[in-house]
This record gives C-alpha cells, sequence and structure tokens, in this order.
C-alpha cells in the first residue's frame, strides 16, 4: 500500500466517522416522526453487523471449521447475554484450540 | 467547582470502558500488524475514528484495495448508528451549549460513552461527557499500540484465531437486541442471508466486499421497517445502545 493510499483512505475514514457523529448534533432541533424512517434508521445497524459477520467470521482464522465452531459458541453466549468481552475471549480459545486440531 | 466534580464523576464511570477499550483496540492493533499496515498508520486511525466497526471494516476493505468511494461509503454506513446517538443527545443536553463545545463532544461520541450519557439524561454537562470519554479515549489508544507492537511476540497460530474476536463482539452487540426486538431480528437475520448470497453466488460476488455488505443491510433494513414500524415516540428508544454499556461496541 503506498502512502498516498493509506493518508488519503485515513482522511476519508476519519470523514465518514466524523459527519454522523455531529451532524444530527450540531444542527438538527427537529424530531423524526415517520414511523418508517425512524425504524429503519433503528435497524440499520443491526443489519450492518450482522451482513458484516456473514459470511466473513468463517474465514477470520485459519480454518473455516474452527471458525464456525466458535461462532456456533458466540451465538450461544450472546443469546444468553454474556459479557461482550467474555463471548470475544471464549471463542478466541475455541478458535486457537480447534485450530490446532482441524 | 461543579464542572471539576461534573469532570470527575464522569472519569470515575469511564474507567470500566476504558478496560473494555483496552481489550477491543488490541484486537485491532493486531489485525492491523496482520494486514501489514504500519505502526502509525494503525494509531492514527484510532486516534481520528475511534470506533471498532469502521475501523476494522476500513482495514479490511484496504485490504482488498477497495477504491476511495467503496470505502467511504461502506465506512459511513456502518458509522450511521452515531447519527442515531447523534440525534438523541441532541434532544438531551441544554440549548446554551455552543456548536463548537457540541462538534468537541461529538468526535468522542461512541456507542459506550452514548449509553452511559444517555443513563444521566437531561443532566448531562460537557464537563460530564468529557470526563467520561477521557479514559475510553486513551484505553482506545493504548490497547492500538499494545496490540500492533506485541502482536509480534504472540504465536502466528494465536494471531490468526484473533481474527475471531471483532466477530464475535458483533455477534455480542447484535444478538440481545434481536432476542427483544422482533424487527431489529428480522432486519438481523435477512441481512445475515443475504450478506451470505452476495458472497457465494457466482457474478454476484464479483461487486466489491463494502458494497455487497451495504446492499445486503438495505435491503434487509427496508424489509422490516416496511413490516415493523415503530411507533413509540421517545428519541432515547429509537437508539441502539441505550440497554447495557456491554452491548455496545468501541
Amino acid at each position: 500500500m503506498t502512502l498516498p493510499y493509506l493518508l488519503i483512505s485515513a482522511f476519508l475514514m476519519f470523514t465518514a466517522t466524523l459527519v454522523p457523529r455531529f451532524v444530527p448534533f450540531v444542527f438538527i432541533k427537529r424530531k423524526i416522526s415517520s414511523p418508517f424512517w425512524k425504524s429503519f434508521l433503528y435497524y440499520l445497524p443491526y443489519a450492518v453487523l450482522a451482513a458484516l459477520t456473514f459470511p466473513y467470521v468463517f474465514y477470520s482464522t485459519g480454518s473455516v471449521l474452527a471458525a464456525a465452531i466458535a461462532t456456533v459458541a458466540a451465538l450461544v453466549m450472546s443469546f444468553l447475554e454474556l459479557n461482550m468481552a467474555c463471548v470475544a475471549a471464549v471463542s478466541f480459545l475455541i478458535a486457537l484450540g480447534l485450530g490446532f486440531v482441524f | 467547582m461543579n464542572t471539576k466534580r461534573n469532570y470527575l464523576a464522569g472519569l470515575k464511570k469511564g474507567i470500566p470502558v476504558a478496560i473494555a477499550y483496552l481489550a477491543v483496540s488490541f484486537t485491532f492493533g493486531l489485525a492491523t500488524l496482520r494486514g501489514e499496515f504500519p505502526l502509525w498508520f494503525a494509531s492514527l486511525l484510532s486516534a481520528t475514528n475511534l470506533t471498532s466497526a469502521g475501523q476494522f471494516t476500513g482495514i479490511q476493505l484496504m485490504q482488498l484495495g477497495a477504491g476511495y468511494l467503496e470505502l467511504t461509503l461502506a465506512v459511513f454506513i456502518i458509522n450511521l448508528r452515531y447519527a442515531l446517538m447523534s440525534f438523541a443527545l441532541s434532544q438531551q443536553v441544554q440549548i446554551r451549549i455552543t456548536p463548537a463545545t457540541r462538534f468537541c463532544m461529538s468526535l468522542l461520541l461512541t456507542d459506550e460513552v452514548f449509553a452511559l450519557a444517555n443513563e444521566k439524561g437531561a443532566a448531562i454537562t460537557p464537563a460530564y461527557y468529557f470526563g467520561l470519554a477521557t479514559l475510553p479515549y486513551l484505553g482506545w489508544q493504548l490497547g492500538t499500540l499494545f496490540g500492533y507492537v506485541l502482536g509480534g511476540v504472540f504465536p502466528s497460530a494465536v494471531i490468526a484465531a484473533a481474527g475471531i474476536a471483532i466477530y464475535c463482539m458483533y455477534i455480542a452487540i447484535f444478538l440481545p437486541p434481536a432476542k427483544r426486538n422482533r424487527g431489529i431480528a428480522l432486519a438481523v437475520m435477512i441481512g445475515a442471508a443475504l450478506s451470505c448470497a452476495l458472497y457465494y453466488i457466482p457474478y454476484l460476488n464479483t461487486i466489491p466486499m463494502g458494497f455487497r455488505v451495504i446492499l445486503a443491510a438495505i435491503v434487509a433494513t427496508f424489509v422490516a421497517a416496511a413490516l415493523f414500524p415503530k411507533k413509540d415516540e421517545a428519541p432515547t428508544d429509537q437508539s441502539p445502545d441505550t440497554t447495557d454499556v456491554k452491548e455496545g461496541n468501541g
């Protein structure tokens, strides 16, 4: 990766992160009233995270099988609402352990 | 005198978040090392972006050689949730807070800081808010640095397995609210299914990764919002991370 690519990307990422953070807080004074758009904005972040997770999580370690089993563990732990750090740590250990097996 | 006391109160409240950030940004440091990015770039991103999903997605796309439009759009969409929190915050703070102060507060807005500020309701002062954000910000920078520098010490098997950590955090963020809200559950399921479809189906998978994710998420959310439009009015209920600190991400 070239230096200009790194610098321009860093700047663009900074801008793309900053704009949603400050524009409503600094400028918007009215409330959104449309139930559709309110729920659209409410659901969107979760859909993004889900689309980011699947199927990419399966290829996130060296072994697809180990990653898949660790993913199932993460789903179960998250369903039981365990702490985020705990979910990540346990799944990491499972992926690590099974990585030596498969 | 109130300013100082408010700041210190916020500072204390931010300690657990700072510790969690240390751990999450450690994996970001590792990921940048794994992706062969320079250390200054990892630190620059963490110092200016202060967000896990956006930063991870950014470096993932850059490793695939993504174009500037794809990169910007993907990071922007992922960070759209901040617009909700930013909006909710605008309804809570006192009107007399200047735009300049608001701008500085926005720079430090994260899921967890928002969740903590939100607990305080109408009583959020800039001093308290900056107190809240100080230690998490430092934790985020230190974690990135440690992850990158110490990454070389760990065996490659450990670094490979650490790649799963960020996805587990995503799961820990979207699953608990999906359990309680049918709209979120539907958006999450369709989003995941479409993302897989776009990844595996020939021809469709030639679409760049960032656009595939955006497309899957927008179609899924559109369907979910059409089937389950929200009826409640309270702005705090619109924001995704008001329930508990542990459910947010950096």
